[in-house]
C-alpha cells in the first residue's frame, strides 16, 4: 500500500485538517506504513464470519421520552471562542 | 505517609494518626518538590483538594467514611471534572474547562476521595509513551530516561513515585496495563462497560474503559468498588450488580487453572522480561494453580484490527472538535472550512492527525468493507480464541508488555514499533475482557509486567489472584530509588 500525495490530500480534506504540501510525501509514507500493518488481517480467512461490533452484543436501552437535561447554556458557552447573545459565531457562511 | 496503601491511610486517617488535610497538604508538597521532575501532573488542584480534604475530615470525625474518605488521589486528564480544566492532554483542550463531573470522578469523590491533581497522558489517549502529550512527556521515575509508558503515563509515573495513593486510568488497547508495567505498578482495566464512559473523553468507544491504577491489588479493589456500576448516562454501561471485589481477595488458589497463552512467549518478547514473567508463573504455582497451555492462534491478528477499529472510531468521535463550541479556533478564519481545518491542525498532534486520517480512509466510500468490516470480523475471531481459551482455564496469564521502558525519544519518529508495544494487551481490548497488569520480578532494575485476564465481569477474580500473589512476592512494594 502507497499512499499519493494526491491521496493524503483527499483523506485529510475529508477529515477537515490542514496538510501543509510540503509534508504530505512523508505523511503518506507514514499512513502506508500503518496500511502495510493493518493489511496483515488479509490473512485471516473471514468469509463466514459475523462482524462484531461491540464486545458485549447488547442491545441498546431505551429510556422514556422525557425531559432529563436543564439549561446549561451558559457554562457550556463559557468554553466557547467567540459567542454573542447566546450564539456561537462563526465566519459567515452565506453571502 | 506517602508509602502506606489506602487501607493503611484509611486506618490511619479514622485512628486520627493524621488528618486528611495534613495528608493532602504533605503529598501536594511531594508532587512540587519530589515529583516535580517527572512531569507526571498537567494540574494540580491545590485549593480544591485542601477543601475537599477539610470535608473528608469533618465525615471521618462523624463517623461516615468509607475506605477512600480523605485518601489522596489523582485523575488522568481525561476524566472530566466540574471547573477544573479538563486537557485530554491536548492543545485542542489547553483552555478547555469542564461544565460537569464525569460519573468515574463523581463516585470516588462520593466515596470520599480527595483529588489532587489531573494527570499527564498522551493526547487524546493515542500513544504508549506519553510521549504525545502537549504538556511534554513524562519521565518513568524508575530511570528518568526512560518513558512510563501511556497513554495513562501520569497516572502511573504518580502512582510509582508515591505522589498519590492511588489514580484513574483508561484503556482503549493497554493504556493503563502497559504503563503499569513499565512503572511497575497494579493497574486494571474492568470488562468493557463495567465502569461509565460518561464524562470520559471519548477516543475509540467501543474499546474504552475506566480503571484503576495503584500500589497493590487490594488498593485497586478498593478503588474498583467506588468507580464501577450502572449509569444511565452510558448507553453501554452494563446493568448488573457490582461484586464484592475486596470480600473476595482472600480466597484460596488451590485447583484454579490458569493458561499461559503460548504465542506470548515466543518471537518478540525480550529474554528478561520472558524469566521475569516465568518467576511469576512460578510463584502463582506455588500457591496451588494449575499451569496449562491455552492458544489465541489470531492474537497477531489484533494490532492490525485495532489499526483500523480505533482509528475509525477516533475519526468519528473527535470530528466533533472544530473550534465552533468548545476547543482551540484559529486567527482569522477565512471562510467556515478554514476554521475547521487549521483549528484541528493546530489543535492536534501529529499522531492525533495520523490516527483520525487512517480512520478516515478506512471509512472512506468503497473501503469500508476491506477495512472496518474486515477488522470487525477478525474481531470476532479473536472474542472467539479467549472464549475457547476459558474453557481450559479460569484466568489466562502473559507478559503485559514485550519489553522494560525504553528510551525517550526511541520510539516516537516510528508508529509501528510504539503499536507494537501492545500485542499482549490489545487483544483483550477488542474482546472486551477484564485485564490487569501486576509486578513481576525486576528485569535489570526495571519493572516488568504479569498480565492477567479474566473472563467477561470476573475483576474480583483478578483481583484475587492478584492479591494472593501479592500476599506470597513482594515485587509490588518495589520503590523508586529516590522517591
Amino acid at each position: 500500500m502507497s499512499l499519493s500525495n494526491d491521496d493524503v490530500a483527499k483523506i485529510a480534506h475529508l477529515a477537515r485538517l490542514a496538510v501543509d504540501p510540503a509534508d504530505a510525501e512523508s505523511l503518506g509514507r507514514e499512513l502506508s506504513t500503518i496500511l502495510d500493518l493493518v493489511a496483515q488481517m488479509d490473512a485471516a480467512d473471514t468469509d463466514e464470519v459475523t462482524p462484531m461490533a461491540h464486545p458485549l452484543d447488547m442491545t441498546q436501552r431505551l429510556r422514556p421520552d422525557q425531559v432529563t437535561e436543564t439549561d446549561h447554556r451558559e457554562a457550556y458557552q463559557a468554553n466557547a471562542p467567540a459567542v454573542e447573545n447566546g450564539l456561537f459565531l462563526v465566519p459567515k457562511v452565506i453571502e | 505517609m506517602h508509602t502506606k496503601s489506602i487501607a493503611e491511610l484509611s486506618a490511619a486517617l479514622r485512628g486520627g494518626d493524621v488528618s486528611s488535610v495534613e495528608l493532602t497538604r504533605y503529598m501536594l508538597q511531594r508532587i512540587k518538590t519530589t515529583g516535580e521532575s517527572l512531569n507526571s501532573f498537567i494540574t494540580v488542584t491545590e485549593e480544591l483538594a485542601l477543601a475537599q480534604a477539610a470535608v473528608a475530615d469533618q465525615r471521618i470525625a462523624a463517623g461516615e467514611a468509607t475506605p477512600l474518605t480523605g485518601v489522596p488521589i489523582a485523575h488522568k486528564d481525561i476524566f472530566c471534572t466540574k471547573d477544573v480544566r479538563t486537557s485530554c492532554g491536548s492543545r485542542m483542550l489547553a483552555d478547555f474547562v469542564a461544565p460537569y463531573d464525569a460519573t468515574v470522578v463523581g463516585r470516588l469523590q462520593s466515596a470520599g476521595a480527595v483529588m489532587l491533581g489531573k494527570t499527564n497522558m498522551d493526547e487524546f489517549a493515542m500513544g504508549s509513551s506519553n510521549e504525545t502529550s502537549y504538556f511534554g512527556a513524562v519521565r518513568n521515575p524508575w530511570d528518568g530516561a526512560t518513558v512510563p509508558g501511556g497513554s495513562s503515563g501520569g497516572s502511573a509515573a504518580a502512582v510509582a513515585a508515591r505522589l498519590c495513593a492511588a489514580a484513574t486510568g483508561t484503556d482503549t488497547g493497554g493504556s493503563i496495563r502497559q504503563p503499569a508495567a513499565l512503572t511497575g505498578i497494579t493497574g486494571l482495566k474492568p470488562t468493557y462497560g463495567r465502569c461509565s464512559r460518561w464524562g470520559m473523553i471519548a477516543f475509540a468507544s467501543s474499546l474504552d474503559q475506566a480503571g484503576p491504577m495503584t500500589r497493590s491489588a487490594e488498593d485497586a479493589a478498593l478503588m474498583l468498588s467506588a468507580m464501577a456500576g450502572f449509569d444511565e448516562r452510558d448507553s453501554t454501561s452494563a446493568e448488573r450488580p457490582v461484586d464484592d471485589y475486596v470480600g473476595g481477595l482472600g480466597n484460596p488458589l488451590q485447583g484454579l487453572r490458569v493458561g499461559i497463552v503460548k504465542e506470548f512467549m515466543g518471537d518478540g518478547l525480550d529474554a528478561g522480561v520472558g524469566a521475569s514473567v516465568q518467576a511469576a508463573f512460578d510463584a502463582l504455582q506455588d500457591l496451588g494453580v494449575e499451569l496449562v497451555d491455552v492458544s489465541l492462534p489470531n492474537a497477531g491478528l489484533s494490532v492490525p484490527a485495532y489499526y483500523v477499529v480505533a482509528p475509525a472510531e477516533c475519526s468519528s468521535n473527535l470530528a466533533r472538535f472544530d473550534g465552533v463550541r468548545y476547543g482551540h479556533r484559529c486567527e482569522a478564519p477565512r471562510d467556515l472550512e478554514d476554521l475547521y481545518k487549521r483549528s484541528r491542525s493546530e489543535g492536534f498532534g501529529a499522531e492525533v492527525q495520523r490516527r483520525i486520517m487512517i480512520g478516515t480512509y478506512a471509512l472512506s466510500a468503497g473501503y469500508y468493507d476491506a477495512y472496518y468490516l474486515k477488522a470487525q470480523k477478525v474481531r470476532r475471531l479473536i472474542a472467539d480464541d479467549f472464549r475457547q481459551a476459558f474453557e481450559r482455564c479460569d484466568v489466562i496469564a502473559s507478559p503485559t508488555a514485550p519489553e522494560t521502558a525504553f528510551k525517550l525519544g526511541d520510539k516516537a519518529n516510528d508508529p509501528v514499533s510504539m503499536y507494537l508495544q501492545d500485542i499482549y494487551t490489545i487483544a483483550v481490548n477488542l474482546a472486551g475482557l477484564p485485564g490487569m497488569s501486576v509486578p513481576a520480578p525486576a528485569a535489570d532494575g526495571m519493572p516488568v509486567g504479569l498480565q492477567l485476564i479474566g473472563n467477561y465481569f470476573e475483576e474480583a477474580r483478578l483481583l484475587n489472584v492478584a492479591h494472593q500473589l501479592q500476599l506470597a512476592t513482594d515485587w509490588h512494594r518495589a520503590c523508586p530509588p529516590g522517591f
